[in-house]
């Protein structure tokens, strides 16, 4: 089990063949009190990049993106119903949704806990 | 700009201190949130005290015999006739009636004290000045400090500081002192709930700012919170929901243009777009749109240049402020719609990336104003 970053603020955690996708601590933190998350349909297939959620807080919206390639296979209903767990358990319970991989090999482009670490110190 | 070309409040140690994330706005670095975090500080403001540093704005004193006169032909409003101590609303006009800006204005006795917003002062002060400037004195205090306490505790957490604030009522003003320093403190503000704002010298709002912290009510407040607390009171922000291509009477600002002003007043006219906005407040001239309050039916927040249709699918306009209200916890939003479409209970369609979600015209405010009236 490995979790992953992206630039645009993603994490996602790999098990098998499937990836749990959340907001990191940083973009919840970023955002502020979060209202409003927007997921995407469970069955519905995404290329990496894609818009595949979005996330609002009272004073922003922001884009959330599909960090691999891949089918949703789960959507986290408690999210919708408490958008909140995204800052009080971005890593954790505030996970976004589970998708399952169709181009395993992207995962290795994807940044480490180091590397992001590093880009969020120098935004 | 870039941030170091940003001006500073006499409070930003003060913000830096607090833990506050700055933003640029208006020219100056503001506090957008601190620690607590925007819905936190709504709530504050709505249950206790919020205090807000709001020095960006514009402080001007307009002096001499002719002030009142001079300053009542920039705008559709009754200055002539403001008593003193008391304040009133106010709007500059330009010569199409579109709004260069909405201000404050106190009658003092021996001034007119003006506040206006922080990102149109230098132009309001030029056009105040190539207006009226042969007619009276007109001397900017962009320097000075400007705070606002608001809150159903304000009051509470004030009089122990500056005894006798609690006599003040709803849109009037007067001159206190604090440990010396000389205050001017209005009953007002841009949140809905009772409240006060507090002119002083640059010099001392820190430490009268900081004095107000101890205060076991009050916790400061960032722009954010300010933006949530005015929408839900249906308050306009310069900008957004009102700028120069809109007029008053587009703006359903028609309570702000006394009756004295109006066709048939004794001091009809006599304004910038004056034929305009006559012809449209007594319905010579039809309205083309009118600012409306909505609500949305789904929890979907609806944002500022949001797509507006009609049910019947036909593009109407766009949202000018949205945003899920904390207090009334539903999303709310204000926007232009034709005439025919501003009834209270009128459904229009928002457009929300690529959805339609239903709104619901609504009366303004979202949330009951509850200021102090005496």
């Amino acid at each position: 089990m490995t979790t992953k970053y992206t630039e645009d603020h993603e994490w996602l955690t790999v098990e098998g063949d499937t990836a749990i996708v959340g907001i990191t601590h940083h973009a919840q933190d970023a955002l502020g009190d979060v209202v409003f998350v927007d997921l995407p349909e469970v069955g519905k297939a995404f290329a990496q990049k894609d818009v595949a959620g979005v996330v609002e807080s009272v004073k922003a919206a922001a884009d959330v993106y599909m960090p691999v390639s891949g089918t949703v296979t789960e959507v986290n209903e408690a999210l919708r119903a408490d958008p909140s767990l995204a800052n009080s358990d971005p890593l954790g319970a505030g996970w976004f949704f589970k998708v399952k991989l169709s181009e395993p090999a992207q995962l290795d482009a994807l940044l480490d806990a180091t590397a992001y670490d590093a880009l969020t110190k120098n935004a | 700009m870039s941030d170091t070309d940003l001006l500073q409040t006499p409070l930003h140690t003060l913000h830096l201190e607090l833990g506050a994330r700055m933003v640029p706005f208006a020219g100056y670095s503001m506090p957008v949130q601190y620690p607590a975090g925007l819905m936190a500080e709504h709530h504050h403001t709505r249950n206790a005290a919020g205090l807000f540093d709001v020095s960006h704005m514009g402080q001007l004193r307009l002096v001499g015999p002719d002030a009142a006169a001079a300053f009542e032909s920039l705008m559709p409003v009754d200055v002539i006739g403001l008593a003193v101590g008391k304040q009133r609303y106010g709007l500059l006009l330009n010569d199409e009636g579109g709004i260069i800006d909405d201000l404050m204005f106190v009658n003092r006795g021996d001034d007119l004290f003006v506040i206006v917003n922080g990102a149109c002062k230098h132009g309001d002060l030029a056009h105040i000045q190539a207006r009226i400037g042969s007619r009276c004195t007109i001397e900017p205090q962009f320097d000075r400090g400007l705070l606002a306490l608001q809150g159903p505790q304000a009051v509470t957490a004030l009089q122990r500081l500056v005894p006798g604030v609690d006599k003040l009522v709803f849109m009037t003003g007067a001159a206190f002192t604090w440990n010396g320093a000389s205050l001017f403190i209005t009953r007002s503000g841009y949140t809905g709930e009772d409240g006060f704002e507090i002119s002083l010298a640059a010099a001392d709002t820190e430490a009268f700012a900081r004095a107000l912290l101890a205060q076991p009510e009050v916790k400061p407040v960032g722009l954010g919170a300010r933006n949530s607390l005015r929408l839900e009171a249906g308050l306009c922000l310069y900008g957004n929901d009102i700028d120069t291509t809109t007029t008053p009477v587009e703006a359903a600002l028609n309570w702000a243009m006394q009756k004295v002003r109006r066709t048939g007043g004794a001091r009809a006219g006599g304004f910038p777009g004056a034929a305009r906005v006559l012809a449209e407040l007594d319905g010579t001239e039809p309205l083309l749109r009118v600012r409306v309050g909505l609500v949305a039916q789904e929890r979907v927040p609806v944002r500022e240049h949001t797509e507006l249709q009609s049910e019947a699918g036909d593009t109407i306009s766009e949202v000018t402020s949205g945003l899920l209200g904390p207090t009334a916890n539903v999303p709310v939003a204000l926007g232009y719609v034709p005439p025919a479409l501003a009834a209270v209970g009128t459904r229009v369609n928002a457009i929300v990336r690529g959805k339609a979600v239903p709104m619901v015209v609504s009366a303004l405010p979202f949330v009951p104003n509850r200021y102090y009236r005496g």
